[in-house]
């Protein structure tokens, strides 16, 4: 139902006025233009819609506006407002992308990863990120690039 | 920025305003070099040629026609540019996959970026230097010998200082001076073979790319339309009534498009939940099981495409004879971003952002569908999340641009994951008979039948003086009516998988039957020298070591050729007897690509390629019943993750005697032929069957 729903999303508090059941998805690409969080299937599948609601990566196509109500959201947008995030930097220096179209979905759940688990080995990275689909293969190099990013934060870069 | 740009977009104006640069054009020589498969050819406007712009700042600008799928085109290009023009690689920006900007371009597949568009750009800046050389000559007074280019700036080699910058020579003039035959650099390469980072890295990284569905234009609707529920099932009837009763809704009829259209994607797919409609029943057709027999029995004799010898002959020679029947299932395409397009109709122009690897065949198709000249279209494919051959057609770009200018709204069309399934142009399922003939270790005859793979590479390349190779159908058209019971289309290195998978196993086949090592029959059997030290080199980095198959390592080779680029990988696997369940160890690929202009740039290619062929040989399937496509999200149709990734290993081979090869489709063709080797050497059981699943797996070793 329509309603005012109000979060803060990349440190902004924002207010969206709309019917709270629809997903944070469309809300974010459609109503607010934030195109950076991708759709990929629609049903929590693929991890292109990732983003980080309250230090959780979320699907944002199978979360309701209503879910965020009062939460901090971050997205792809918010995540190097302030120079790139060390993640960001890695998947640059791995080239840890092709199409680009899984990318933010990728860093977005390995921020989540990080956050929780700052010196994951690599098995524990390959098993957080398993849902996250990404068609080009870029896989190794995304591996590569969290490891990476981990030891970056590990000396306090 | 980047937005800016793209939301309203450059003008060629804004890039070629008289006054503002050097122009060098072209005849129109890349035409000459087409492939013919493809319908809508057509040789570029010989006034639209221009491969390279430079602007009185002295940046750069690289205009191709190719697309951004992922592949690297955008880096390879302007690596390319930098190296003849002589200037600095961060100084050049490049425009693709923009009809009104870019030269005229087929489409971007058949891995012919590298062999076709990088020379043409290359060509086009060596003679761009070569103008403003004989430029600075007359306006310093000094020899054209005398003179060096470096980083955009020309001097004189004796005092330096005696120098003028590429954009202070251009600035306000308008030259359209050529020079005929200059030649590109054969060596001393300063950019080509360096790893630079991809140019698309900042706008991917930061999630600033725009893809066809990130363009937000005032008054935006999206579409949702209305699709049946199987291929061949007609629209009896539609109750839109229940649907428009949403605030916002509005829905558009044409024949048979009916679109739910409204602000938001989301309530518009809601609302054409309920639309009430009707479909007459397809007729009843085969399923993913029936297809092959389906195949058999519906083809027409397949057609004789190789021949030499005498088959009689390479019967009565041969001491033994293995005959064996191969088959793939239909596998999908599946790109992460969805076929999406947003089209804007504003002054009789028409404009089409598109997921498009053909921008300018979409743009054909837009205008012959609006009924409007060619020119009044531009099709624009900036970012397109991946393509692998199945987004060559883009049907969504043409429905977005009916229902824009139904609406008089700009109109944005993305497909559903499951849309995305039942629209995609398979990969053909084929069935790949082969019957061969052995004696003392040598290959004596080989009669091969295809159908509905094509037949490219299902000639072998081994020595075999008694041959015969046919085939019936295939993805690029020209199948027996109702073969396929949807479309099919190009992926990634098309036919060739299949034919590989199908040669290569049953050249391990014949090693068994020889009792001879898979590498040292290969090498037995063949003459061709670059696949000769394509094998020879993978062999020697995996480790390998002579040895019967099945030696219960779990080790499979197989050797392939794609567009002259040659291709030996070797698997590890172990094999779950109890489940069926392979597990990929290590994958080692050799690849010969010619010089390679970007090392780094092969190997992201190289691995993308392991992970998705990992895809088709174990995993991906399209089943289907009745014209309705079942797997339609990614968990009826599982693609390889994480969890799938083998440790891999690319070799590149150093071979900078042959001009540079396409690289994004060769290094898959080998997958199927290795991990089925693989899985036969591990276990003994001879799987024939791709997808090798674990119900396969199971009853092959059942059966051996
Ligand atoms: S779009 Fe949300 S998981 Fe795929
Ligand atoms: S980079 Fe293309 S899907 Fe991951």
């Amino acid at each position: 139902m329509e309603r005012s729903v109000s979060f803060t999303l990349n440190g902004q508090s924002t207010t969206v006025k709309t019917d709270d059941e629809r997903m944070l998805l469309w809300v974010l690409r459609s109503d607010l233009g934030l195109t950076g969080t991708k759709f990929g299937c629609g049903e929590g599948l693929c991890g292109a819609c990732t983003v980080i609601v309250e230090d959780e990566a979320l699907r944002s196509c199978a979360t309701p506006l209503k879910q965020v109500a009062g939460k901090r959201v971050l997205t792809i947008e918010g995540i190097g407002q302030h120079g790139l995030h060390a993640i960001q930097r890695a998947f640059l220096s791995h080239q840890a992308f092709q199409c680009g179209y899984c990318t933010p979905g990728m860093i977005l759940s390995a921020y989540a990863l990080l956050l929780k688990t700052p010196h994951p080995t690599r098995e524990q990275v390959a098993r957080h990120m398993e849902d996250n689909l990404c068609r080009c293969g870029a896989h190794p190099r995304i591996l590569d690039a969290i490891q990476e990013a981990a030891g970056a934060a590990k000396a306090g870069a | 920025m980047a937005e800016q740009a793209i939301a309203t977009p450059m003008t060629r104006r804004d890039l070629l305003g008289a006054g503002a640069g050097l122009f060098v054009f072209f005849g129109a020589d890349l035409e000459a070099q087409e492939p013919v498969r493809l319908p809508g050819r057509q040789s570029g406007p010989s006034d639209f040629n221009a491969y390279l712009k430079i602007g009185a700042d002295g940046r750069v600008t690289c205009l191709g026609g190719k697309v951004e799928l992922g592949q690297g085109a955008m880096t390879e290009l302007a690596m390319a540019l930098a190296e003849e023009l002589a200037v600095a690689l961060d100084t050049v920006d490049v425009v693709l996959g923009d009809t009104d900007l870019c030269p005229f371009d087929m489409g971007t597949f058949g891995s012919m970026c590298t062999p076709l568009l990088v020379p043409a750009v290359r060509r086009a800046g060596a003679e761009a230097k070569a103008v403003l050389l004989a430029m600075t000559a007359e306006r310093l007074n000094v020899p054209a010998g005398q003179l060096r280019a470096e980083a955009g700036i020309i001097s004189e080699s004796s005092h330096p200082s005696n120098a003028v910058t590429y954009g202070q020579l251009v600035e306000g003039k308008r030259i359209e001076r050529r020079l005929a035959n200059v030649p590109v650099k054969t060596g001393a390469f300063q950019v080509m073979g360096s790893s630079p980072r991809r140019r698309d890295g900042p706008d991917k990284v930061t999630g600033s790319a725009r893809y066809a569905g990130d363009i937000l234009l005032p008054g935006l609707l999206h579409a949702a339309i209305l699709r049946p529920p199987a291929h061949g099932a007609s629209l009896k009837s539609a109750d839109t009534s229940e649907a428009e009763k949403i605030p916002g809704v509005r829905v558009v009829r044409e024949g048979s498009l009916v679109a739910v259209l409204h602000e938001r994607p989301d309530v518009a797919r809601a609302a054409r939940e309920k639309v009430r409609a009707e479909f007459d029943n397809p007729p009843a057709g085969p399923d993913d099981r029936t297809i092959f027999d389906h195949f058999l029995k519906i083809a027409p004799e397949p057609r004789v495409v190789a021949h030499s010898g005498d088959l009689a002959e390479g019967e009565r020679l041969a001491a033994a004879v293995v005959e064996q029947t191969y088959l793939n299932s239909y596998v999908a395409h599946a790109p992460m971003e969805t076929h999406s397009a947003t089209a804007q109709v504003e002054d009789g122009k028409v404009t089409v952002w598109a997921s498009s690897q053909a921008p300018f065949q979409v743009k054909n198709a837009v205008a012959s569908a609006l009924g409007v000249t060619a020119e009044k279209v531009r099709v624009i494919s900036r970012y397109v999340g991946g393509g692998f051959g199945g987004k060559t057609e883009a049907d969504q770009g043409v429905e977005a641009a009916r229902l824009a200018r139904l609406t008089g709204k700009p109109v944005q069309v993305v497909y559903s994951r499951e849309e995305e399934f039942f629209y995609d142009r398979f990969r053909p399922a084929a069935v790949m008979k082969i019957r061969a003939g052995l004696a003392n270790g040598k290959i004596v005859l080989w009669d091969g039948q295809v159908y509905g793979a094509g037949e490219r590479e299902a000639d072998p390349f081994y020595e075999i003086p008694h041959r015969r190779i046919a085939s019936v159908g295939g993805w690029q058209g020209g199948n027996p009516p109702g073969m396929h019971p949807f479309s099919v289309g190009a992926w990634r290195a098309p036919s060739v998988n299949s034919n590989t998978f199908a040669r290569e196993s049953h050249i391990d086949l014949l090693a068994a039957k020889a009792a001879m090592d898979p590498l040292a029959f290969r090498l037995n059997n063949l003459a061709n020298g670059r696949i000769r030290r394509v094998l020879e080199t993978a062999a020697r980095e995996f480790g390998w070591t002579p040895a019967g198959t099945p030696s219960g390592r779990g080790f499979g080779m197989a050797c392939g050729v794609y567009s002259n680029a040659c291709n030996a990988t070797i698997a590890e696997v172990a094999v779950n007897r109890a489940t069926g369940a392979i597990q990929v160890k290590r994958v080692l690929m050799a690849l010969d690509e010619g010089m390679v202009v970007n090392p780094d740039g092969m190997r992201q290619q190289a691995e993308g390629s392991v992970m998705m062929g990992l895809g088709y040989s174990l995993g991906e399937e399209i089943r289907f019943r009745n014209g309705e496509v079942l797997s339609n999200n990614f968990d009826s149709y599982r693609i390889p993750r994480f969890s799938w990734l083998p440790k891999i290993q690319i070799v590149l081979l150093d071979n900078p005697d042959t001009p540079a090869l396409g690289g994004g489709e060769p290094p898959i063709i080998s997958m199927g032929a290795a991990l089925a080797n693989a899985v036969f050497d591990a276990v003994g059981a001879r799987v024939l069957q791709l997808p090798m699943t674990p119900e396969r797996v199971k009853a092959a070793l059942a059966q051996s």
